[in-house]
């Protein structure tokens, strides 16, 4: 009985797609649940003190959970464009995180380098691979310059300049 | 209405309402197991039984954990272990437990590879085997975030890193999977989630299919022997046992099963009281600190060759290559090109394939621990590279085998 079964094609095609949106609109209430809280974003920006750094001397904050290195640059030490300058300082200041798999590169003021223990990897005082496996520099969180105060999570003008030129990753 | 007669007893009235006599005969009494197998047949029924013991230990330490990044670390380390009765033994059978199921898994694995169980029929055992491996893995990854210690801190945040995928900088997806920029509470409590619930359901069903999947083409016997099941039946039915090349799985088989696994939980239970450090990292005995890692990190020893492929490459490939390394094993029976399901010692060329892979598989475990420094990074490269080439190889040397 061809109707018949036209009219059971229909209300399994009826089913079948209501089914189908729903569970699309289900699956996207899934990933909105596993999304960062608003509370945890509200959390992202962190002021910090940069006066009292002594160069040649790695400082690290900490920001939305990440190490934040802040390390004033010694007169020896070559300027570079990554460079944040306050006043006649110079700082290099980036995230903390090994940019191949994000563990805590150690600091080695003889040597003025980041070494990453767990694969190896290399950074120079300017952020910059020396070594693989990290595929590019630590990178520069955003920030806003406040006097001699660094609003992290912001993105200020000389962030800005810094991003446009490609130099902040 | 089907026909119910008044049950003669308990057994008669269940029997009546489900089966259980058909039930049993199907999956037991005339599951048909060949007589020429080995010890190595058991470690199967070895996971099966360590699933439970996972499971009960598991239900113990669950009464007592506290999924939080302020509390976990002490409602481990100083409730369970210190104050609740035994809560010691369940955290040391559970974490010795999880230890030994992936040797014995890897066992398990390179039975079914020797003797080309993953074949002619038996694909779906492989394929759903490859899926237990890829779930437990998830399991033990996740179990371990749990005590929120400086390794479960820091293998979190590489591991959740390696969703970036490399140049493709998906962060955002690497902060999805967290619920936060760095793994915090959110993480904790989803991997939590993970591991005590939806993992295991999805593991109970994906043995149920092992299972499953086992029953239709048998399990396969040391000589690689195109057994006539309906034959062998008949003549163990007729009484002639010891002509026939079958046993029941139920009794008979299970008896020999339950015996291995006696001498397994010797072993187990030896290490449990006498060298459960092994299981338990000591670095992870620190809490877990955000602005330090700790002087060298590196997986558990289950996960160290896999690790070791992605180690001494550039970013990129190094993700291609350790993925590579993850789904090459599902690949195997569709790689393997000859028509021989028989022992590897019968099959030339692939006889070496097998001893190459045991081998490299061993060496890549042992430099995926040692610190990447000198000659340690050129094994580590080398053996890496001699991993990817044999898969390579598997499909040219499995196609010019001859038939035995
Ligand atoms: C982790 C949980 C697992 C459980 C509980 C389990 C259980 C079993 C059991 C009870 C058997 C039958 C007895 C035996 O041959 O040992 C079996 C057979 C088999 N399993 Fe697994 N298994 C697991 C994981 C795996 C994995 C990771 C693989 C490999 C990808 C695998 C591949 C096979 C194969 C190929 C057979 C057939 C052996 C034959 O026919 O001779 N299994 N499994
Ligand atoms: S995380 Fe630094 S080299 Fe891999």
């Amino acid at each position: 009985m061809a109707v018949n079964e036209n009219r059971r094609d229909f209300l399994g095609m009826a089913l079948g797609g209501f089914t189908a949106v729903g569970g699309i609109i289900s699956l996207g209430a899934m990933k909105a649940s596993w999304d960062p809280l608003p509370s945890v974003k509200a959390a992202g920006f962190t002021t910090i003190d940069i006066s009292g750094a002594k160069a040649g001397q790695l400082n690290v904050e900490k920001w939305r959970g990440k190490p934040i290195f802040v390390l004033k640059k010694t007169p020896d030490m070559k300027p570079h464009d990554r460079d944040i300058v306050i006043g006649k300082d110079r700082f290099h200041i980036s995230i903390g995180l090994c940019t191949h798999l994000g563990c805590i590169p150690s600091y080695f003021p003889k040597k003025s380098e980041f070494i990453c223990a767990c694969h190896g990897g290399i950074f120079d005082v300017n952020g910059e691979v020396v070594k693989a496996p990290p595929p590019s520099p630590l990178v520069i969180p955003p920030f806003r310059l406040d006097g001699s105060k660094l609003v992290l999570g912001e993105e200020g003008d000389e962030y800005k300049k810094l991003k446009a030129a490609g130099l902040v990753a | 209405m089907a026909n119910f007669e008044k049950a003669k007893s308990l057994g008669d009235w269940m029997n009546q309402r489900l089966g259980l006599d058909t039930v049993m005969r199907v999956m037991a009494y005339e599951y048909w197991i060949p007589k020429n197998i080995n010890f190595l047949w058991a470690m199967g029924m070895i996971l099966a039984m360590m699933f439970g013991v996972m499971l009960v230990s598991g239900i113990f330490l669950l009464m007592y954990y506290k999924p939080d990044a302020a509390l976990a670390f002490d409602s481990v380390n100083y409730t369970i272990m210190t104050e609740v009765g035994y809560g010691w033994l369940w955290r040391h059978v559970h974490g010795v437990a999880a230890s030994v199921v992936f040797l014995v898994i890897y066992i398990h694995m390179f039975t079914g590879i020797y003797y080309g169980s993953y074949k002619k029929g038996r694909e779906m055992i492989w394929i759903t085997g490859m899926l237990l491996f890829v779930t437990f893995s998830a399991e033990a990854f996740s179990g371990y975030m749990l005590p929120w210690g400086q390794m479960s801190y820091w293998a979190g945040m590489v591991i959740t890193n390696l969703f970036s995928f490399g140049s493709l900088e998906l962060n955002g997806v690497v902060e999805w999977i967290r619920g936060d920029y760095v793994p915090g509470d959110a993480f904790i409590l989803r991997f939590f989630m993970l591991h005590v619930l939806l993992l295991p359901l999805a593991i109970m069903a994906l043995i149920g299919l092992h299972f499953g999947a086992l029953r239709i083409p048998h399990v396969n016997n040391q000589d690689g022997e195109e057994i006539d099941f309906d034959e062998a039946a008949k003549l163990y039915k007729e009484g002639k046992k010891k002509e026939s090349k079958v046993i029941p799985f139920h009794p008979v088989f299970l008896s020999k099963d339950v015996f291995v696994m006696g001498v397994f939980l010797i072993f187990f239970f030896y290490l449990v009281f006498y060298h459960y450090g092994f299981a338990l990292d000591p670095v992870n005995f620190d809490p877990a600190d955000g602005l330090k890692t700790p002087a060298h990190i590196y997986p558990e020893w289950y996960f160290l060759w896999s690790y070791e492929i992605l180690r001494p490459f550039s970013k990129d490939i190094g993700l291609i290559a350790f993925g590579f390394a993850q789904v090459a094993f599902f690949l195997l029976p569709f790689l393997d090109k000859s028509p021989n399901a028989v022992p590897a010692s019968r099959r030339g060329l692939f006889n070496i394939w097998f001893w190459v892979m045991l081998v490299d598989m061993i060496v890549l475990s042992v430099m995926g621990k040692l610190p990447p420094e000198g000659a340690w990074n050129v094994i580590g490269l080398l053996s890496a590279l001699t991993f990817i080439g044999l898969w390579i190889a598997l499909p040219i040397i499995t196609k010019l085998e001859k038939k035995v």
